[in-house]
């Protein structure tokens, strides 16, 4: 174990993974995360907490980190190139380690031109796979990007995206190689509607052994309505969904219940794919739907939490001996 | 060449308001190229001008003159227009930025005024469309990237490859957009040099760009 995360530890002990995505509101409403809780507590083993998505602004996912941490739920923070260079990535993955946040997602994250600032200057003084590279090396090496050590250096479990379903698609595998050389320890990738690409791309997988080095987690947004479906297949560039679906979700009786079947059948058919680990599961402001998908799906129950590092005496402790981090909370 | 476009003539009138002798100072190096600032856009400029005053009274009217010179980043091209600067009391440069502060750091008592706004380093695609192609970020990497430069062309600048937003050739932020990267995959392809794309390419060192505060070169070697 590198980190001893929650997540680590079930994807170490061979469980099927499952995490899911929360979004942080577009205010300073602390409550309404504690809200949202319980939708994931007990049916996930870790949350992700969005950097400000379709760069719209929203509540720091450090700062949600920590409140969902104090209900006793283990958060992935999310954090993009967009926003912040080098410094100020450094800076907030020493306050996240310090916070007791064991686990991180290098994105470089969507286009200001999708938000609400498009005026804003981007940043992208680093890209993805560097910030992989550098959150490797001050956790391995306990050194900064500029190759001053680090003191007390922050103890991250590293994932990564990918995007199987974006183009050029040959190059997808390269890129997932680059990822895993640079010390992505799990990936999560975009939605799977098309199962028979992501089966293709998993084959390439498998072929460069990329499955053996990184734990894959096939990414599913719940189907909530034919509307949502037909907008993500024109509207949302590195997205494949099938006609066929589409088709099916608009000719469906009861077009809810037939969306929580269509995702419950994607899970089943990712979980077959030799090579997927787990499943990330995306709701987009729908997280009620995760314990139904869960449940349906068979994931439940999930294996007993390994337990958070909120308590700062843990937080020294970690940082030295990341084994002895694990502390019961339930 | 640096790319550059006329302002909107509104805003350029607007900031004329108060002259009496107004020279519209034209550059015939980049600016010329792109159609934007050259001795043909002083003049059509200068006529619109004259147009426009005629709606104005009498005593807001001011007098226009044109000149155009070989380049106004290079001082050696200022002469034939010294007097002309002399007696105006304010010019409206038709150069990109580097020009019109040129002109100010040399006619020190002058008020300078830009009719355009400076755009990029690009290149014709087409008539009447010019693409942007360098970044100037100073330490350039093309021999990495199959001579297509992701810092200028990919809309986050990425070095190691397209994010997931890259979609059948079109970048993310519009299908009006080519994805630098998958222009540099389908070149690096042609060329089977595919396996270049697997080694990473390291965190930039943005010193030798406009990070690293205002650059100079100075050339010794050069040096009268």
């Amino acid at each position: 174990m590198k980190v001893g995360s929650n997540l680590e530890k079930v994807l170490a002990d061979g469980h099927f993974a499952v995490t899911a995505e929360l979004g942080p509101p577009q205010s300073a409403d602390g409550d309404l995360i504690r809200s949202k809780t319980k939708h994931f507590r007990g049916f996930v083993d870790a949350v992700n907490i969005t950097d400000n998505q379709t760069a719209i602004v929203r509540m720091s996912s450090i700062a949600t980190a920590a409140i969902l941490a104090t209900e006793g739920l283990e958060s992935v923070i999310q954090v993009t190139c967009r926003d912040r260079n080098r410094i100020a990535i450094q800076s907030d993955l020493l306050g996240a380690a310090a916070l007791g946040i064991r686990n991180v997602l290098c994105l470089s994250g969507d286009h200001q031109s999708f938000g609400n600032h498009q005026g804003s200057k981007n940043v992208y003084d680093i890209d993805s796979i560097q910030l992989i590279s550098i959150v490797r090396s001050m956790r391995d090496e306990a050194r900064f990007a500029s190759g001053d050590e680090i003191k007390v250096p922050p103890s991250m479990f590293i994932g990564a995206v990918a995007n199987p379903f974006a183009d050029p698609f040959e190059f997808r595998v390269i890129r997932l190689a680059k990822k895993v050389a640079a010390g992505a320890d799990f990936i999560q990738t975009q939605a799977v509607f098309d199962v028979p690409r992501f089966q293709e791309y998993m084959g390439m997988v498998r072929d460069r052994g990329l499955d053996q080095k990184v734990a894959i987690l096939a990414g599913i947004i719940p189907v909530r309505s034919v509307k949502a479906l037909a907008y993500m297949k024109s509207e949302v560039a590195g997205m494949s969904v099938p006609d066929g679906l589409i088709q099916r979700m608009a000719s469906a009786a009861a077009p809810k219940a037939e969306g929580i079947k269509i995702t419950v059948e994607l899970i089943e058919q990712v979980r077959q794919i030799p090579g997927v680990r787990g499943v990330h599961l995306m709701p987009v402001m729908w997280e009620s739907s995760i314990p139904t998908v869960c449940e349906d799906a068979g994931l439940l129950p999930r294996p007993a939490p390994a337990g958070l590092s909120s308590v700062p005496e843990a937080t020294r402790a970690s940082a030295t001996t990341p084994e002895n981090l694990s502390i019961p909370t339930s | 060449m640096i790319i550059a476009e006329q302002k909107p003539f509104q805003s350029i009138v607007e900031n004329l308001a108060g002259y009496n002798r107004v020279l519209i100072l034209g550059c015939g190096t980049c600016v010329t190229v792109c159609m934007a600032g050259g001795e043909k856009e002083v003049a059509v400029l200068a006529e619109q001008i004259r147009l426009y005053q005629r709606e104005l009274p009498e005593e807001d009217r001011y007098q226009i003159v044109e000149a155009t010179i070989e380049r106004q980043c290079d001082r050696e091209f200022f002469a034939p227009v010294e007097e002309l600067i002399k007696d105006s009391d304010c010019v409206l440069s038709m150069a990109c930025g580097v020009g019109v502060q040129h002109i100010s750091e040399h006619f020190t008592d002058k008020i300078v005024i830009p009719a355009l706004d400076t755009k990029f380093f690009g290149a014709t695609e087409e008539p009447g469309t010019w693409v942007e192609r360098c970044a100037g970020c100073g330490s350039c990497i093309l021999d990495l990237t199959g001579g297509i430069c992701p810092v200028a062309r990919c809309s986050k600048s990425l070095f190691n490859g397209p994010c997931g937003g890259s979609q059948e050739g079109a970048c993310e932020i519009s299908r009006d957009v080519e994805c630098a990267w998958q222009l540099i995959y389908d070149r690096l392809k042609t060329l089977g040099r595919l396996d270049s794309l697997e080694k990473m390419i390291e965190i930039k060192d943005w010193t030798t760009a406009r990070d690293g505060g205002p650059r100079k070169v100075v050339r010794e070697d050069v040096k009268a």
